[in-house]
């Protein structure tokens, strides 16, 4: 005997609703995004070509894009762009592991977080910048105390997220686990990581976004290479195009290697079932 | 055969929640546990599961205690418990990941099959109709062929059509393998479309009070007369079992209270 339910036998239609939010074909959405900036930046333009302005200390685009061409064309766009991502690499890396691990820890466990949550709700509490004297005295004005530096910047969001995520996985879905007889490790590759994820992925992107902020802050504390560089060299020889470009090389940066998380986490998360699925890509 | 020997449980706050329960349910049998709430019955089937151990006594299956979660106990939970970031596919193999993945494979499809959701495989969870998550759960808990099979009132949140149509489909599903089924209910209905015996259970602290056993040929028919006295037995048995004397200084509102906010 085959039992055929009346739901399935209705054909209940399960199609994604959200995709058909918007008419505009896909490639089209995310241009809608340009019409402010770009519209800015025609009639800058003009304003300084018809000489309403002399554009000296705000440069119109024009000058912008030939004072990169002229860093790109030898090559100190990059060498400082490259001196600045491997500075905001090599701080986001040790930022993220010690905040996994550490935040992984004290949403797990009720001892451990009673023990070592108050000492990093203490120390998140200090602006960071303000460690930046002692991590100069302590490891030299060289990498050492700069990637230290982005590390704490990024520490604090990923050890908060993790741990915030970790405590917050449903007690539900946990016992489905125990009622399949998982051993530790399996809970938590298959029940912790995954409940996670979507959580952490937004952690990485607020640690990765203050790892930004944080390079610049440890290039204005001296350094010879690298984006933050450009900008106090722009600024000690009054050249403020050079300091715009500096700025749309960050922008463009950044959020290249957000997209970078987002992209490489959405293939895991296309089961989310949350609020703000359409407004995205 | 499942046994219960002087099952009882009290919770770190001194709440006494079940006190000795004792009984044995052959292979293949159908057990409905009824009773008005704070009697136990969800205490006893989490111990039965080894979700929750028993402060006292012990839980046998086929001889040996029941301590943990075992191979040969499934569960279906009040709630579908789906892993939303599995398909439903995935969601009833879940409890398949040592199998070779051919093996898997067949076994969710025919599952799935089974379960009327074929076109559902690929599919993630929040597409899914409650009945749809629920026979989802249903059919992972069974797809590893447990010998026992525990339903902690696995119908409750669904629309009374939805819920006719499940309960008549878990007895499909049961006729397959024949396993044992322990079903907490609030619904005296349910209990009698399914059960071969209801236990009633009374409160405070949780313990048996009566054993109804139905005797009703199956399938059984909803709107004989035979099935309502079936009901109406049950009925009476769950006033009996909550009829207390009412003392004096209990639960007794003094004049108005229930007026004044």
């Amino acid at each position: 005997m085959s039992f055929v339910p009346m739901s399935a036998a209705l054909g209940t239609s399960a199609a994604d609703p959200v995709k058909r939010r918007s008419a505009l074909p896909r490639y089209v959405t995310p241009l809608i995004g340009l019409i402010i900036p770009v519209t800015a930046a025609i009639v800058w333009e003009f304003a300084v070509r018809w000489g309403w302005s002399d554009g000296r200390l705000v440069p119109p685009p024009s000058v912008i894009y030939a004072t990169f061409a002229e860093l790109a064309a030898t090559g100190e766009l990059q060498r400082h762009a490259l001196a600045t991502v491997a500075r905001v690499a090599a701080g986001f890396g040790v930022g993220v592991a010690a905040g996994t691990v550490l935040g992984a820890l004290t949403g797990y466990s009720v001892t451990l977080f009673r023990l070592l949550d108050p000492t990093f709700q203490a120390l998140r509490a200090i602006p960071s910048i303000a460690w930046v004297p002692l991590f100069i005295l302590w490891l030299g004005i060289f990498e050492a105390s700069k990637i230290t530096l982005i590390a704490v910047g990024v520490f604090f969001p990923v050890y908060l997220g993790v741990m915030g995520a970790v405590m917050s996985v449903d007690r539900k879905v946990v016992e489905v686990g125990r009622a399949f007889r998982l051993s530790g490790f399996q809970m938590v590759r298959r029940i912790l990581l995954p409940a996670v994820l979507p959580a952490y992925v937004i952690a990485l992107r607020s640690g990765l976004g203050l790892g930004w902020m944080f390079v610049v802050a440890a290039e204005f504390m001296g350094a010879s290479e690298g984006l933050g560089f450009l900008l106090v060299d722009g600024q000690q020889l009054g050249k403020p195009a050079q300091i715009v470009a500096a700025i749309v090389a960050f922008a463009v940066i950044g959020k290249l290697t957000d997209w970078l998380i987002v992209g490489l986490a959405a293939p895991f998360l296309r089961w989310e079932d949350r609020f703000g699925r359409g407004a995205e890509r | 055969m499942l046994q219960l020997e002087g099952v009882g449980k009290t919770y770190p706050n001194n709440v006494h929640a079940l006190a000795g329960v004792s009984f044995t349910v052959a292979p293949g049998e159908i057990v409905a546990i009824v009773g008005g709430s704070g009697c136990g019955k969800s205490t006893m089937l989490r111990a039965i599961s080894g979700l929750d151990t028993a402060s006292r006594g012990r839980v046998m299956l086929d001889g040996v205690a029941v301590t943990a979660p075992h191979e040969r106990i499934g569960i279906v939970f009040q709630e579908p418990r789906l892993l939303p970031w599995l398909t439903v596919a995935g969601n009833i193999g879940f409890g398949l990941e040592h199998l070779p993945k051919a093996e898997r494979d067949t076994r969710v499809a025919k599952a799935l099959e089974r379960v009327g959701l074929a076109e559902k495989a690929g599919v993630w969870p929040r597409e899914l109709s409650g009945g749809q998550a629920q026979r989802v759960a249903i059919a992972r808990a069974l797809v590893p062929r447990p010998e026992v099979l525990l339903l902690d009132e696995p119908f409750s949140a669904l629309d009374a059509f939805t819920r006719a149509d499940l309960q008549e489909h878990l007895l499909d599903l049961w006729a397959d393998s024949r396993p044992t089924l322990i079903l907490v209910t609030h619904d005296v209905e349910e209990a009698v479309v399914l059960a071969d015996r209801i236990f009633v259970m009374q409160p405070r602290p949780g313990r048996l009070f009566e054993e109804i056993v139905t005797g009703l040929p199956r399938p059984r028919d909803r709107q004989s007369s035979r099935f309502d006295n079936a009901k109406k037995q049950v009925l009476a048995a769950l006033d009996r079992s909550m009829a207390r004397p009412l003392r004096d200084d209990e639960n007794k509102a003094p004049e108005g209270a229930a007026l004044w906010w």
